[in-house]
This record gives C-alpha cells, structure tokens and sequence, in this order.
C-alpha cells in the first residue's frame, strides 16, 4: 500500500475548481483518506462530486489548492505515476471497455504501464479472478451483462494495481443480484476505496466512513452510520433514505453477515 | 447481430463459431491467404474458363475444410446481387459482334464482360465469406495488426466495432421515444425531425468520444495503443498459402496460354 507511515494515501487541500463557462464546481474542498480506508463521497446531482474524481487523477488540475495521492502532488510532471496509483472506475461501463476483448482491455493499462509477456498476463489473471469474470476473458463486450460489464471495469483499473481505487455512481443500473456481487467484490479488495454514490445504503454497505459534499464543499465527514443517522443533514443536502430504511438496523445486520460469510472470489490485488 | 443481452449491443460480424482447421488458422494467414487469392483470381485473363474452374474447386475445397454449410454460404452470397443485376444489362447493351441466343441478339463482348464481372465476383466474395465466417471480429484486427497495418487503422476499426452497436441503440432508443411521443417521421416533408435526431445522435457520440478518452487518459494512454495480445502464426502455421499459391499457379498459366 502507500509509502511511509503517516502519509496520507488521499491528500485534498482546499481544492478549487471553475468550469471554462464560469460555473463553480469545487468551492475549496478538504479531504483527507488514509491508507486501507474506505470512504464514501456522499452528494445530490450537481454537487460537484465527479469534478473532485476527475482531479484525483490529474485529469482537471487544480485552479487553487493542491491534490496529493501518497505524499506525490498531482502536477503534470506526475501524471503516469499518480494514474497507476488511483484507478478510476467510471459511471458508464461502456466508456471504461473500449477494446475489443475483455483480455485487451484488462491488459490496456498494465501494458501502457510497460508490463510484458508472463508479468502482463498474471496482472490480467489475476484481476479478472478478483472480479469473478476469470471464465469471459475472450468475450467481447457487448456479450456481457450490465453488471459483467461493470465488474470487468473494475479488473481493469485493478490491473495496475492501484493503491486507491475510486468507484463513480457504482450502483448505477445495477440491478439487485449485481449490486450484491459487485458488494462482494468490494469487500473482497485491499485498497483504499473511494465510493461516490447518492445511493445511501450501499455506501453504508462498503464504506465505514462518509463525507458529505454539497455545493461545492465538505459539508459533513464522519462514521457512515452517523451521518445516515443525521434526518436534518441528510434532508438539507438533498440526500433521502429509501422508505424504511433504518440505518442503524442495517449496519448491526451487515457487519453480521460480513463476518459469517467467506469471500467467494480471491483477493489478488495488493 | 445475434446474442443479444439484455442491453447489451454490438456487431459480431459474420463469425460463426467453429472448430473447423480454417477457424483454427492464425487470422493474419487467412487474411493473407484470402487476399492473395483474390488477385489470383482478378489477374487472371476471363477467357481462360479452365483457370476459372480451378480457382473454384481451390475455393470448394475451403469450404470444405472450414466446414461451412453451402446454404449458408449461398446465402450471405446475395450481398453480390447488386452487382451481378448491373452484369446482367452488359450482353444487352455492348457494342462490337453479336451472337444469337435463344432468339435473344447479345453483344460478345458484352457477353465476356458479364462473365468477367460475374466469375470474379463470386470467387472473391465466397473468399471473403470464408474469412468472415470463420474468423471473430476481433481476430480480424489482431490478423491486420500482426500484418503490420498501421495501428491508428486497426485503433479506429476497432473503436466503430465497439460503439457502432452501442449507438446504434441509443439510435434505436431515440426512435421509440419519438414514436412514444406520437411522432413517426417517414415523409421528405417531415425531414426535420429526422435531422434533430440525427444531430443530437452526433452530439452524443461525441460526448462519449470524450468520455472515452478520459478513461483511456486515467489508466495511461500516451498516444499509443497497445498490441493485442493472441497467439501468432508458426512457421508451419503458414500452410494456408498453399491456397493462393495454386491460384497464382492456374493465373500465371492462364497468363502464358493467353
């Protein structure tokens, strides 16, 4: 995992962002993730949350303040390192596979990453193994479901074995059997993990801890279970719990399961 | 198009899955082969109708091996139809000498011209059969790439197998909307509607071109696409070409005696 001791794996400070049309997305954002944790982005449509993705791996730079994955600034001189260290997982499958077989997209990023031969082929096996998706490997895309296509996603940023590993909507369009998998998946992976998602219950599913971001800013950061807690937070972000849903309930009956159930796929990416 | 999932769209091309020794093949021999046999065929002069009659049973013999239905490959033949209508008006409309068949004055020239059009047309197309049937799309690509077709090439052919299915069915989606909506453009007159859609098709193609190239730019692309990755073709691999290689045999022959 990332470096030295007390290095932070995820380093956010007072990031500030405009759109070229003046819109503002990030309004000086503060956020800091430690090594191994799983941190969930909370935030209604429009709050700016796939604007602070998209800094986290150099894509935007930042207009004002500074991002730093693992002690690295994300300056340009940077940008293949810190792009083999935080894997993005995007919202739409179909952006993400754009080779023509599950293998050679797997293979893209270790292979840009100058990985040949017996060492690319482990990578690509041994991250299709992690997903479940080991059998599909000569499939095209456009053969797997929804959910498949989601999961090879994921194998293919976890190829280059990133040290965070950054999920964006992952819930959306899954339906509920997928969305139970790509759990276990989760679940199954040593990587700090960055879930951004409005969709409350599963953040409580994968992610012990939350931040609330709205506008633009850090609004709330604490124990998932709290802030799902939290009626008046919640309502004043635009954040809603599905109808019945008790949190607390949830969370004892989760880590329950979590406990009793063994991993169904190996764990092959640290 | 076959296999669909549920919400998934793409082209499969014309591949039909087998284990015939021409599906075995490695893909850049049978495009290889499939493209020295097919200016064999063209090379060689249309009144040699013997030559004819060789290519045809070198190319009878692929078939066999590949093991393909003739009913299947009859059938994807009519994609030819076109063309062979057009042969059809030449014996009518040449100039030069005239012969009488069946009460009918044709042109001779005309005649040989069909012919020509006619032969090489179906030799050539059957080749291609053969190729598309026995080979996946992405195979096809590897099988340029390793023949050292430039990579921007074989990257774009493959970007339009991959997305020419997805909108294809946002097309498809955007059409049900419309008609959800109690608008079913068909006349000249209504022509606009048609274009908005086709505008908005292309603003969102567009917008997912980018959306692409960010995930391409989040796991490193540098400008250069990677090889693909598949087993290459042995030296003894290359037997195929012994395909062509007859064909080149009857050709050159046909060549000489002419």
């Amino acid at each position: 995992m990332t470096g030295p001791g007390g290095v932070p794996a995820v380093a956010v400070r007072d990031v500030g962002f405009a759109y070229p049309d003046g819109r503002v997305a990030l309004e000086g954002v503060d956020l800091e993730v430690q090594p191994g944790e799983r941190v969930a982005v909370l935030g209604p449509n429009g709050a700016g949350k796939s604007t602070l993705v998209l800094h986290l791996n150099g894509i935007f730079q930042a207009q004002r303040g500074e991002v730093v994955i693992g002690g690295l600034p994300v300056v340009k001189r940077n940008l293949a390192e810190v792009r083999r260290r935080v894997g993005i997982v995007f919202q739409d499958p179909d952006d993400q596979l754009f080779m023509p077989t599950v293998h050679d997209d797997v293979a893209f990023g270790p292979s840009q990453a100058g990985h040949r031969d017996a060492d690319l082929a482990g990578r690509v096996a041994d991250a299709l193994e992690a997903v479940g998706m080991a059998d599909r490997r000569d499939a095209a895309p456009h053969h797997l479901s929804f959910g498949q296509r989601r999961r090879v996603a994921i194998a293919t940023v976890l190829a280059t074995e990133p040290d965070v590993l950054v999920l964006d909507e992952p819930t959306a369009n899954l339906d509920p059997a997928a969305r139970r998998e790509l759990t276990e998946v989760l679940a199954s992976l040593a990587v700090t993990l960055l879930v951004v998602t409005h969709d409350l219950p599963y953040a409580l599913e994968t992610c012990e801890r939350a931040v609330v971001l709205d506008a633009g800013r850090i609004v709330a950061d604490g124990p998932t279970a709290d802030l799902l807690g939290d009626g008046d937070l919640l309502a004043a972000h635009r954040l809603y719990l599905p109808l019945g849903f008790d949190p607390g309930r949830a969370r004892a009956q989760t880590s329950r399961e979590t406990s009793a159930s063994t991993s169904w796929c190996s764990n092959a990416s640290t | 198009m076959t296999q669909g999932h549920p919400g998934g769209h793409g082209l499969d091309g014309l591949y039909v899955a087998g284990d015939s020794p021409v599906h075995r093949m490695a893909p850049e021999v049978k495009i290889a082969a499939t493209v020295a046999y097919v200016f064999a065929v063209v090379a060689t002069p249309r009144e040699a109708l013997w030559a004819f009659g060789g290519h045809a049973a070198l190319l009878a013999g692929a078939v066999g091996l590949a093991g393909l239905p003739p009913a299947l490959v009859l059938r994807r033949l009519r994609i030819e139809v076109p063309f062979l209508l057009f042969a059809a008006f030449m014996p009518f409309t040449g100039a030069g000498p005239r012969v009488d068949v069946l009460g009918l004055s044709l042109s001779e020239p005309g005649l040989w011209s069909a012919w020509n059009i006619v032969a090489k047309g179906t030799l050539g197309v059957t080749a291609s059969i053969v190729l598309a049937t026995t080979t996946p799309v992405a195979d096809l690509l590897r099988g340029l790439d390793r023949l050292h077709v430039p990579r921007v090439i074989t990257a774009i052919a493959g970007f339009m197998v991959r997305y020419l299915g997805i909108v294809a069915g946002e097309g498809r989606r955007m059409h049900v909307a419309r008609q959800s909506r109690g608008y079913d453009p068909r006349w000249l007159w209504q022509a606009r509607g048609i274009a908005a859609s086709a505008g908005t098709l292309f603003v969102r193609s567009y917008e997912r071109g980018e959306r692409v190239y960010l995930a391409m730019l989040s796991r490193g692309y540098d400008g250069t696409m990677p090889a693909l990755e598949g087993r290459r073709a042995s030296a003894s691999g290359w037997w195929p070409v012994a395909f062509p290689l007859a064909a080149w045999a009857l050709a050159a022959a046909a060549l000489v005696a002419a």
